[in-house]
């Protein structure tokens, strides 16, 4: 395959963000090069659960932005299937449900309190008591005091699905190019005329800042700095189990830590099987910059908060731990548009853990703007001139 | 000492592993695979593998090449992924 | 902190942890066994008693899984589960150091054939533990197939044990013609004694030795009833109509070794080549972390032993104890890397073993991934890391985290085999044993350290 010389769009980051953009791109038609430094789909992607939530968001512009991406999801599929054939289009898609669980008295107030903002905002939610939640997830602890059940949760497997959209970027012409390192922006007359990989320029039109937790050093590199950082988290896997946990179960102060801005490790239980029978279990995020480094504390505090929510799970193996840097922003609002400092670079990222669900959301706000369509989603709240992202641009 | 296999009493001797005692047996194989039901027995015989996984008092996922007997030590095969009980 | 802690009570385990206490300081020796010597030394665990004897000052932690190693301010922390293999009732230990010696030694490369996922199909290393370890042949008839020397001793254990060892498969040149070689002799002079009687003993029992030759495949239904053997060129590419089947109930295969490398890399040691990298004084690229043994390329005991003699005296001198740099287990060592090279060369795994393979055929064994889905992922899906290749494909992602398929896979992908080695959590444990409160580390004493230079630049 002779590479490509030049490009419509060329995608950097082929985490599912790139993947996503980059697939809804040569839908529309454009000539698409997805460029990445290490492996495609090896970095934040390859850590990550494979959340495809409702539950986790309060009502407000994520959310809204989730429950396209929710819409969005099974179509895509479709789409992947009749093009790629039912194997290269497997991504252990599963609509399982969300159960979200209290585990004290005090904590079913806040709990009823978001579920009924949550119905008002469109999302699928019954309340449960502890009865009716235990029947449902038969191992869970009976300590539960209350539960919300989120029939729209499900979850992908998210190398699968990032794999399956570059698959597709390439059956449509596009090429996708590995260990691959963009280093800048080649500009003319004010906007992207191009981009610089290793020594050669790559003339295009158009470039996506796709680089997760790396977006801000990419657009550090490409002229426009934004401001996201590593949030790093880590997740147990246990050797593969019969089927003991039917949903993905996750403790009501999980939303609290989500939106949680602190330096300080946030623990709380997440707890889901997965296609193959591993059970995984998270969640921490810390803010540790880029340290890659094990800490033996974070593992047991994860298996601390597992247990107890599935006591079963005490005498099962646990073999495998992975970590990962999340991308988030100091408002917690994924940045998606084109820089108004640099016509012709667009972002599309920060979406901290919840970068697999709101990938196709994502993707088609990018493809709809730069086309000159109406997004579905009011993209307003996500544009990259607001003041958390770029104090230079105040408006 | 005594220990159980699959239900019935076996001699055993201090010392012997799981997988010792299984083989001295003639027993081949004592797990079958999650994925296709395929008989498995021991390979690497030196707790690398993980393929020569047995149930012992009730836990699974107990490598039998590395896990010496202990008297009364119940000693079951494992049918795929099993949890403990 | 001020204490050498040795992981791994093989050859170079021993040895360093002697070395060490020889030179006064305190010495913790963690090892997986219940008895020392580890796979080389392999003591029979049903006679009373311990062939090897430690100085009285070196703690022996037997039945014990080093589980994770974090590096921590000043040195690295040693998390263990002490008790019966794979038991939720182990207890807790943290063994916190500022001399950390890695001696964990290596497992047998296994390469996949059709048939391999059959009982019956054991490593050489299975047959090896098993006859020496629990008296006990894997097999009335067997089959002891793959390359290099070690294939000789299984042969002879099995025989000693009672098995029928109908022939010795060597897909590379045969060892002895090898070592009667000039290149091979001027090496490995020291190992022909002991190889000699290994051939002899196979002469007496009749066993056929045969060079360029592989099993190719193993048939059974649920267990194997016999194999097919063939000749095969310099590349490993079997030789049309040379097949032949021979009726066995066992096979035993040994494609050389694979180092137990999780512990170096979670230690963030660098690795070259596979192996751990060390300077002379078996310093790795980490302060306070020395390798010895198989981890820093496969060259047998006597070698290892050597390194090992090196590690335990650099950890101990970075302790602060005076130490005169051991020369001659530094001459030994280097000449010992010298016969440990030229076998590797002679005794290479050739890239011909992936022609074995049909799409049908398992490669990993625990996710029981077999090469069309492998390949699939490689081309289908365009995974080109070792990351999303495992969670592509699934191979690697078992209890064993891809210790057997690794390096396999990694050929067949055309990637960087040493990723597979990265395992955060090195051994499983169980939930709840992760769950327990952390164990108290033991206080440290307040000894001063003489400094961080190990004495490979003393000699300058």
């Amino acid at each position: 395959m002779s590479p490509i010389e030049s490009a419509d769009v060329v995608v950097v980051g082929a985490g599912i963000v790139g993947a996503a953009c980059a697939e809804a791109l040569s839908a529309a038609g454009r000539r698409v090069l997805v460029v990445d430094r290490g492996a495609p789909a090896g970095a934040t992607t390859a850590s990550g659960e494979g959340n495809v939530l409702l539950s986790d968001k309060a009502p407000g512009p994520e959310l809204r932005l989730a429950l396209a991406s929710r819409r969005l999801w099974p179509q895509l599929l479709e789409t992947l299937r009749a093009e790629l054939g039912e194997d290269l289009a497997d991504v252990e898609w599963e609509s399982k449900g969300g159960l979200v669980v209290a585990l004290h008295e005090d904590s079913i107030g806040p709990l009823r309190i978001l579920t009924e903002a949550q119905r008002e905002a469109g999302v699928d939610v019954q309340d449960l008591g502890q009865g009716a939640a235990c029947a449902m997830e038969p191992h869970l602890t009976r300590a539960v005091t209350a539960a919300a059940h989120y029939p729209e949760d499900a979850q992908v497997q998210p190398v699968l699905a990032a794999t399956a959209l570059l698959a597709a970027v390439r059956a449509r012409g596009g090429e996708v190019r590995g260990g691959t390192e963009a280093r800048g922006l080649v500009v003319q007359g004010g906007r992207v005329a191009g981009v610089r990989i290793g020594g050669d320029a790559v003339p295009c039109g158009a470039v996506v800042n796709a680089c997760g937790p790396w977006a801000g050093h990419f657009s550090v590199a490409a002229g426009a700095p934004i401001e996201i950082l590593p949030r790093r988290g880590m997740v147990l896997v246990t050797a593969p189990l019969p089927r003991v946990v039917g949903r993905k179960v996750y403790a009501a102060d999980y939303v609290a830590a989500v939106a949680s801005g602190d330096v300080d490790l946030r623990v709380s239980p997440v707890v889901e099987s997965t296609a193959t029978g591993t059970v995984l279990i998270g969640s921490s995020r810390q803010r540790v910059g880029f340290d890659e480094s094990l800490e033996v504390e974070v593992l047991r505090r994860l298996a601390r908060s597992a247990v107890r929510l599935f006591p079963v799970l005490k005498d099962v193996p646990v073999m495998r731990a992975y970590g990962g840097f999340r991308p988030y922003t100091p408002d917690h609002l994924p940045v998606i548009g084109e820089d108004p400092r640099m016509p012709g670079l667009w972002h599309a990222g920060g979406h901290e853990g919840a970068g697999i669900g709101l990938a196709p959301g994502t993707a088609r706000m990018l493809a709809d703007l730069m086309d000159r369509r109406r997004p579905e989603v009011d993209p307003v709240p996500f544009r990259v001139a607001r003041p958390a992202l770029m104090a230079e641009v105040r408006t | 000492m005594r220990v159980v296999w699959d239900g019935e009493e076996v001699e055993a001797r201090e010392g012997q592993t799981v997988a010792g005692v299984l083989m001295g047996l003639g027993v081949r194989s004592w797990r079958t695979t999650r994925g296709t039901g395929r008989p498995r027995g021991l390979f690497c015989g030196i707790g690398a593998c993980f393929d020569c996984l047995v149930k012992v008092n009730g836990v699974p996922d107990v490598r039998a090449c590395q896990r010496f007997v202990a008297d009364g030590d119940d000693i079951r095969p494992q049918s795929g992924a099993e949890l403990p009980s | 902190m001020n204490r050498v802690v040795v992981v791994g009570a093989g050859p170079a385990g021993l040895a360093a942890a002697t070395a060490a206490a020889a030179l006064g300081v305190e010495v913790v020796l963690v090892d997986a066994g219940a008895k020392l010597g580890g796979q080389y030394f392999r003591q029979d665990a049903l006679a009373a008693g311990d062939r090897f004897a430690l100085p009285v000052d070196v703690e022996h932690v037997a039945d014990a899984t080093v589980w994770a190693v974090e590096p921590v301010a000043g040195g690295h922390r040693v998390h263990l589960r002490v008790g019966a293999a794979d038991d939720p009732s182990r207890t807790g230990r943290i063994l916190e150091t500022r001399a950390l010696v890695l001696a964990t030694g290596a497992f047998d490369r296994a390469l996949p054939f059709p048939g391999w996922d059959l009982p019956g199909v054991f490593t050489a290393g299975a047959a090896q533990a098993m006859a020496k370890g629990q008296g006990v042949a894997v097999g009335d008839r067997v089959l002891v197939a793959g390359t290099g020397p070690f294939l000789l001793p299984v042969a002879a254990s099995l025989a000693a044990a009672g098995a029928r060892v109908v022939e010795v498969a060597e897909a590379n040149r045969a060892v002895t013609g090898w070592l009667s070689r000039p290149r091979g002799a001027a090496a490995g002079g020291r190992k022909l004694p002991e190889l000699a009687r290994y051939a002899a003993s196979l002469a007496r029992h009749r066993v056929p030795y045969r060079s360029r030759t592989a099993v190719i495949e193993a048939h059974g239904a649920s267990s194997v009833a016999s194999a097919t053997v063939a000749r095969v060129d310099r590349d490993w590419t079997p030789v049309p109509g040379s097949e032949r089947r021979v009726e066995v109930d066992a096979v035993a295969v040994g494609f050389g070794f694979t180092p137990q490398l999780e512990l170096a890399v979670a230690a963030r040691c660098r690795i070259e080549g596979g192996f751990v990298a060390v300077d002379a004084a078996q310093g790795t690229s980490v302060p306070g972390v020395f390798a010895a043994g198989e981890l820093t390329g496969i060259g047998g005991a006597e070698l290892a032993a050597s390194e090992g003699a090196v590690a335990g005296a650099a950890a101990a001198k970075r302790l602060g104890a005076v130490v005169e740099p051991p020369l001659g287990a530094m001459a030994r060592v280097r000449s010992g890397r010298r016969f440990a090279a030229a076998l590797a060369a002679a005794y290479a795994v050739r890239p011909g073993w992936t022609g074995w393979l049909r799409d049908d055929t398992v490669v990993c064994r625990c996710e029981e991934v077999d090469l069309r889905r492998l390949m699939a992922a490689v081309d289908g899906r365009g995974a080109d890391g070792v990351r999303p290749l495992k969670l592509a494909s699934g191979a690697g992602l078992g209890l064993c985290q891809g210790r057997v398929c690794g390096r396999n896979v990694a050929v067949l992908a055309g990637l960087d085999d040493t990723a597979f080695a990265r395992r955060r959590i090195a051994a499983p444990l169980r939930l709840g044993e992760l769950a327990e409160e952390e164990p108290e580390v033991a206080a440290a004493d307040s000894r001063e350290s003489a400094g961080d230079r190990a004495f490979g630049q003393d000699l300058g």
